[in-house]
């Protein structure tokens, strides 16, 4: 095996049902480990995009795509490897805060630009929307106040620009 | 190759009359032009058998086992290049048909496969003969459709017999619960194409044509390797004149026999695991490769990095997935064989490569295929060699897997296309004898012969009932050494000749096939061999199983070892 890394391919697909199983599947089958995988709908109600970021070697991320291109359902995968994209990543985290640690944690929120969306007297949910490093940052940064839970929605992504991605 | 999203531009064309899904679906078919389809009924396809009852012209096949129905819808498909079809009930008779779609899958063919399904209120519930059928077959369908509205039925037929037979042709399966096929409507079918945003590459482009085209008119030792594509897309015509302009040899993969004349002297038989040793070093000489509608398989390849080790490629495909997928392309040309190879047929220049033919032919003369007859035991190459030398390699041969295929892949040289149906991709036991049904089925007038082992052949066997019911010319010529005998081989070669659950005590065929109703013969020395075979080819009046004891000690030679090249290819001396 060659080694592997990070590529995000981004995917139009029929709204139909099922889709995203025959995706999922078709992803596990080809034995590529899959990082995240957001899915939402786009300014075509028809058509979904799902942003999907998995590990494979870097010779074998448009073999990948090609095989997504063969789903009937599938319209369009592009591998965005190396093109200029904006990523970003959503993240709720539901931290211990107690009214002594309480600033210390919004000090880190604030420079994180995270909004605080709870408050109890024994926790703090933050929101916070970056790419997916400045999520890893916040989140090694809050550790040691002992993080409860958290929901990350996986990356979504655009090519920069007038193309389509 | 991104797909343009465009609005559906299908319209539906509407008809008056009433019908009931079942009735829509048989009239579907008929619209799909299907004469045959191979099947078994139940519970859930109640409905679907019912309108079939009043259908004369679509005529029902029953098998007596699901897995025969899909097997006979590939040979069928592969020995006429149409559709073939197959049906089951819902549960276990749908979940029977995995082996064979997943045969077809893996050897690109079109079928459709039409399951019962439970009725739509109690799918989810676990209910009586309840399987996720679309689950289940997802990874091994082209593509699959659960039908939820009874006037989903025609436009869903209609999809599924596009995407089976366009592109790269592959199964698909539509699932249909009772209900909707109890279900009346006014069936309204798809007027154009049913797929619209489905559209495969054809054409290749002029520029990696032209590249192509000075590739090989600059190559000093160049190959085709051919594959299965040749035959899908009818392309034969096409190869046989790009190689009779160029001169330049060309060497077919298992499921590419027959893409051309195997006893025309450019043609060097099969390449690969059990290939010609003079086929294999071409390619392992060859400075350019020619590959087409083939897909560098591992049986084909050996160790990748260590296949074709001085060539640069052109490959041409009409699955874009498939090139570069193995190995690099030099020059990647997206298309239809017929068509691509149409074209380079036309700008081909014949480079100069006397010198690699006269290397060849070195090869060719030095290592034929060969084996040896021990005292009084009948060999299996030699049964395979009469076969070929008494249809004259105009007959359909449908194999089973094993020893007994790499033997007849070696010694049947058919004379064109759509003449050597066996499981490639899969290498699925079992499959031989019904794909060789489906085969007569669709060809009646042609000699269609099974050659199968005595290990495969117990798979499916039971369907000889099907054949003597329809009253089948159709010899079924059993290689009979005792095992399985391609597992024995591994043994003795890589598992110090242990032999670990390979050896078969076997029925008595011969009396098997009278008990079915059939013609049965046993044959149990050298001279008996040709009579025999030559008994089983001349009856016109059902099938003829002939069991033909032969060496169990024989290997299939020569032989590329599993994931290693030609430097180690084993060569019987």
């Amino acid at each position: 095996m060659s080694e592997t890394h990070t590529a995000t391919i981004s995917v139009l697909v029929e709204n139909s049902p099922g889709v995203l199983v025959r995706v999922a599947g078709l992803i596990r089958r080809r034995g590529v480990n899959i990082h995240s995988l957001s899915v939402g709908p786009t300014e075509n109600p028809a058509v979904s995009r799902m942003t999907i970021v998995v590990d494979t070697p870097p010779d074998r991320t448009e073999q990948f795509a090609k095989q997504l291109r063969k789903l009937v359902e599938v319209r369009r995968a592009t591998s965005i490897d190396g093109a200029a994209t904006v990523d970003r990543e959503l993240a709720l985290i539901k931290v211990n805060a107690t009214p002594g640690t309480r600033m210390e944690i919004m000090e880190i929120a604030n420079v994180f630009r995270a909004n605080v969306v709870d408050l109890t007297d024994r926790t703090m949910t933050l929101e916070v929307t970056g790419k997916g490093e400045k999520v890893d940052a916040i989140l090694s940064l809050l550790s040691k106040h002992g993080i409860r839970e958290v929901a990350r929605t996986g990356q979504v992504t655009l090519v920069r620009g007038p193309q389509a991605t | 190759m991104a797909r343009q999203i465009e609005p559906p531009s299908t319209k539906r064309a509407s008809r008056a009359k009433t019908m009931t899904g079942a009735q829509v679906l048989v009239e579907a078919l008929r619209r799909e032009g299907v004469e045959v389809l191979f099947g078994h009924p139940g519970g859930a396809s109640l409905p679907i058998y019912d309108a079939l009852y009043d259908a004369r012209d679509v005529r029902h096949i029953l098998v007596r086992h699901e897995q025969v129905a899909a097997h006979a819808a590939v040979g069928f498909a592969r020995a006429s290049g149409k559709v073939g079809v197959c049906t089951a009930t819902s549960g276990p008779g749908a979940t029977n048909l995995v082996t064979g779609i997943t045969d077809a899958m893996m050897d690109s063919v079109p079928v459709v496969a039409i399951t019962g399904q439970v009725p739509r209120p109690v799918i989810g519930n676990d209910a009586f003969q309840e399987a996720d059928v679309t689950g289940v077959t997802m990874p091994i369908t082209k593509w699959n459709h659960l039908v939820m509205d009874v006037g989903d039925v025609a436009p869903s037929v209609q999809r599924a017999f596009y995407l089976a037979r366009t592109g790269r042709p592959g199964p698909v399966l539509v699932d249909i619960p009772r209900d909707v096929s109890q279900e009346s409507c006014t069936p309204e079918f798809l007027e154009g194409v049913p797929v619209p945003e489905y559209h495969p590459a054809l054409d290749g482009t002029p520029k990696q044509i032209t590249a192509a085209v000075e590739m090989l008119a600059a190559a000093e030792r160049p190959v085709i390797y051919a594959g299965g594509g040749i035959i899908s897309a009818e392309a034969s015509v096409e190869l046989t004149a790009l190689a009779e302009r160029t001169r330049i040899p060309v060497t077919l993969t298992l499921m590419g026999k027959g893409a051309m004349d195997e006893t025309d002297p450019l043609c060097l038989g099969m390449l690969g695991m059990h290939g010609s040793v003079f086929a294999n070093y071409a390619v392992n000489e060859a400075d350019v490769i020619l590959a087409v509608g083939a897909r560098f398989d591992d049986r084909v390849t050996g160790r990748l990095r260590d296949f074709a080790p001085k060539a640069r490629f052109i490959h041409i495909d009409i699955d874009p997935a498939e090139i570069g997928k193995n190995k690099p392309a030099h020059v990647p040309i997206v298309g239809d064989a017929k068509r691509v190879l149409g074209a380079l047929a036309a700008q081909a220049r014949a480079p100069k490569i006397d010198g690699w033919w006269a290397q060849i032919e070195e090869w060719r003369q030095r290592y034929p295929f060969r084996y040896r007859q021990r005292d009084g035991a009948i060999s299996a190459q030699y049964v395979c060699e009469q076969i070929n030398r008494l249809t004259g390699g105009s007959a359909i041969v449908a194999t089973d897997v094993g020893q007994h295929q790499m033997w007849m892949a070696q010694w049947y040289r058919p004379r064109g296309p759509r003449s050597f149906i066996s499981s490639g991709g899969l290498g699925t036991m079992g499959f031989g004898f019904p794909a060789a049904m489906g085969a007569k089925f669709a060809c009646p007038d042609r000699q269609v012969i099974a050659v199968v082992g005595d290990g495969g052949f117990q798979m499916t066997m039971q369907d000889l009932i099907t054949a003597v019911v329809h009253r089948m010319a159709l010899p079924i010529i059993i290689l009979n050494n005792g095992a399985l005998g391609m597992v024995r081989q591994w043994q003795t070669f890589f598992y110090h000749d242990r032999r670990s659950a390979s050896i078969l005590r076997n029925p008595d065929f011969a009396r098997i096939a009278e008990a079915f109703g059939a013609r049965g013969i046993r044959v149990e020395r050298p001279e008996q061999v040709d009579a025999a075979l030559t008994m089983a080819l001349a009856v016109e009046d059902g099938p003829v199983v002939v069991d033909i004891l032969c060496d169990p000690e024989e290997n299939c030679l020569p032989m590329i070892p599993s994931g290693q090249s030609v430097a180690e290819m084993i060569i019987d001396e």
